[in-house]
């Protein structure tokens, strides 16, 4: 199994969100984030005073998937987030050990 | 001369009205501050309301407005204002308005010029020490301050006058508070903005405004209540107070657009903090002088203003001074320019006919009253300016040695609200301490162990 992270900018998420439901994913978990990268921040100006905004607000995606499906999950998330503007995100993989469902205590896929 | 109901009434309308500027300051400058110092900043203001009110009954009125034949403070005794209350007002000539009514509308000026310091002093100050500060300030600088400029003196039935402040018998303009209350204010901010120092982390970490709504909806108030302190200081429903509407109305609105066209010129975006900060320095302007300048005038002088005070708020990085909120940069040089201005482009104005006609104003430099006028305002700007300046410092110093004046470093960074208040303005912590399986803190059971959490493994 693989968890999918993406971060992605927040009025993106209902785009995504269709996009892995059509894809036939059917949970995740999603957080607000802040945070930068080439993008940067951006400035803002209070009385002629200028203030540096590092941290730019995003949303943090998390999907599990199986092995097979996260090449493709990838390629949707990147599909439907992309506006192609610079700050649009990342999307990484990481491989996961185990999971298990609470309710019922099944593990591995059929947790999924 | 009796009792004119039509005057009293917008006399006690404009005593509410000026009362809500200070819960509306209250919101102004707690827009302005971080999320965690919110509520302290607008408690000063409140603190001034509680605290001058009551001082104001026992002996402020009369030390503003009692006669004791000296033009620098009132009289030392009770304000005694239980007995008058079937007196008429006498300020330099009798209203037909009770006493009362003008003690009233009175108060709210002695209570919204030390809430205007507290901008200086933005998530610093203890709280204890800014009650005393308040009590004492009001008592040295605004209680006198106030005889200078807006006691006329007792008229007695043969036309003498005797008890006016020095500043108002040398016929000094300023028709609501340029001097007494905006600059004032300022001077003092000034202070102690330096006795208290400069926050942690000023010019370095700049803390923006956590709430520019409540800063537009402060303004908003500030500039509904302004009616009442501008056309109020009529002390009449007349031809006056409609004068004193019609300027404010149009000099702020002009100071709205001066203040955005440099912003959009100098910055490339007009801001809401800028909208809401120019509608300030144009009421400020206009105070003093609402009465005795044309309409057009005041549309000068509101361009002036919002132009003159946008870029006098950046001084305070030059200078090195936190003024957190600007009380210098709007207030004192805001009030500078009005009460010169009259100097300029003040003139006279008759209502009435025959026997019951009033004029009021003299002309300035371009109405062709050459220099004089200009010199008395500028006699009556710097003589409170430096009164306040330093009776302040010496105040302050003085709080700072015995009470101490500023919080801790480590209640500073934690967020003054929690350490003086122990409060918080905003419910931030989400699922894990809110509305999502809070319980009341003696209910909560700590549990420690994986039996009480009941589960063996």
């Amino acid at each position: 199994m693989k968890l999918v992270t993406a971060i992605i900018k927040p009025f993106k998420l209902d785009d995504v969100k269709a996009a892995l439901e059509a894809y036939g994913i059917d949970g995740m978990t999603v957080s607000e984030a802040s945070g930068y990268g080439r993008q940067r921040g951006h400035t803002e100006v209070y009385r002629g005073a200028e203030y540096n905004v590092d941290l730019v607000p995003k949303v943090r995606l998390e999907v599990l998937v199986d092995d097979a499906d996260s090449e493709s999950v990838v390629e949707v998330i990147v599909k439907s987030a992309q506006t192609g503007r610079i700050g649009d995100g990342k999307v990484w993989t990481v491989p996961v050990e185990t999971v298990a469902r609470v309710r019922t205590g099944e593990r591995g896929s059929g947790a999924l | 001369m009796t009792m004119n109901s039509g005057d009293t009434a917008w006399v006690l309308a404009s005593t509410a009205l000026v009362l809500l500027m200070t819960p509306g300051l209250a919101f102004f400058y707690g827009g302005m501050t971080k999320a965690k110092s919110t509520l302290n900043m607008m408690m000063m203001s409140f603190a001034a309301i509680a605290i001058v009110s009551v001082l104001w009954v026992l002996f402020g009125f009369s030390l503003a407005f009692g006669n004791s034949g000296s033009g620098l403070y009132g009289k030392f005794d009770l304000s005694g204002l239980g007995s008058a209350v079937n007196e008429l007002t006498n300020n330099g000539g009798v209203y037909g308005i009770p006493l009362l009514a003008f003690a009233g509308f009175q108060l709210m000026f002695a209570v919204i010029t030390p809430a205007l310091i507290s901008g200086a002093i933005a998530d610093r100050a203890k709280f204890l020490t800014w009650g005393i500060f308040v009590a004492l300030w009001v008592t040295l600088v605004y209680f006198p301050v106030a005889h200078w400029v807006f006691d006329f003196g007792d008229k007695d039935a043969d036309g003498n006058i005797t008890g006016a402040g020095w500043l108002a018998a040398r016929g000094v303009e300023d028709f609501a508070g340029g001097t007494a209350v905006h600059i004032n204010a300022g001077a003092a901010g000034l202070a102690l903005a330096i006795v208290l120092g400069r926050r942690i982390g000023f010019k370095k970490h700049p803390s923006r405004p956590h709430n520019l709504p409540f800063v537009l909806l402060g303004a908003g108030l500030l500039w509904f209540g302004w009616f009442g302190f501008n056309a109020g200081s009529a002390l009449g429903a007349n031809g006056q107070a409609a004068l004193a509407l019609m300027n404010t109305q149009v000099a702020t609105a002009a100071a709205v657009a001066g203040w955005l066209l440099v912003e959009k010129i100098r910055d490339g975006h007009a801001t809401s903090l800028g909208a809401a900060s120019g509608a300030i320095a144009g009421l400020v302007a206009i105070t003093p002088a609402c009465a005795f300048l044309a309409p057009w005038a005041s549309v000068l002088l509101g361009v002036i203003a919002g132009v003159i005070c946008s870029l006098a708020v950046g001084l305070k990085y030059k200078l090195n001074f936190d003024d957190s909120l600007d009380v210098v940069g709007v207030h004192m040089i805001g009030g500078l320019v009005g009460c010169l201005f009259i100097g300029f482009f003040g003139t006279s104005f008759t209502t009435g006919s025959g026997d019951s006609a009033y004029t009021w104003g003299v002309n300035g430099l371009f109405y062709g009253g050459g220099w004089n006028l200009l010199g008395t305002q500028a006699l009556g700007a710097f003589s409170v300016l430096a009164y306040s300046f330093v009776v302040t410092l010496i105040l302050g110093y003085l709080l700072e040695k015995t009470l101490g004046f500023r919080i801790s470093r480590d209640a500073e960074l934690e967020g003054i609200d929690l350490t003086e208040h122990a409060e918080t303005a905003y419910e931030l912590e989400g699922n894990s301490g809110g509305g999502f399986g809070g319980l009341p803190k003696a209910e909560k059971k700590r549990i420690t162990t994986t039996e009480e959490a009941g589960v063996s493994v």
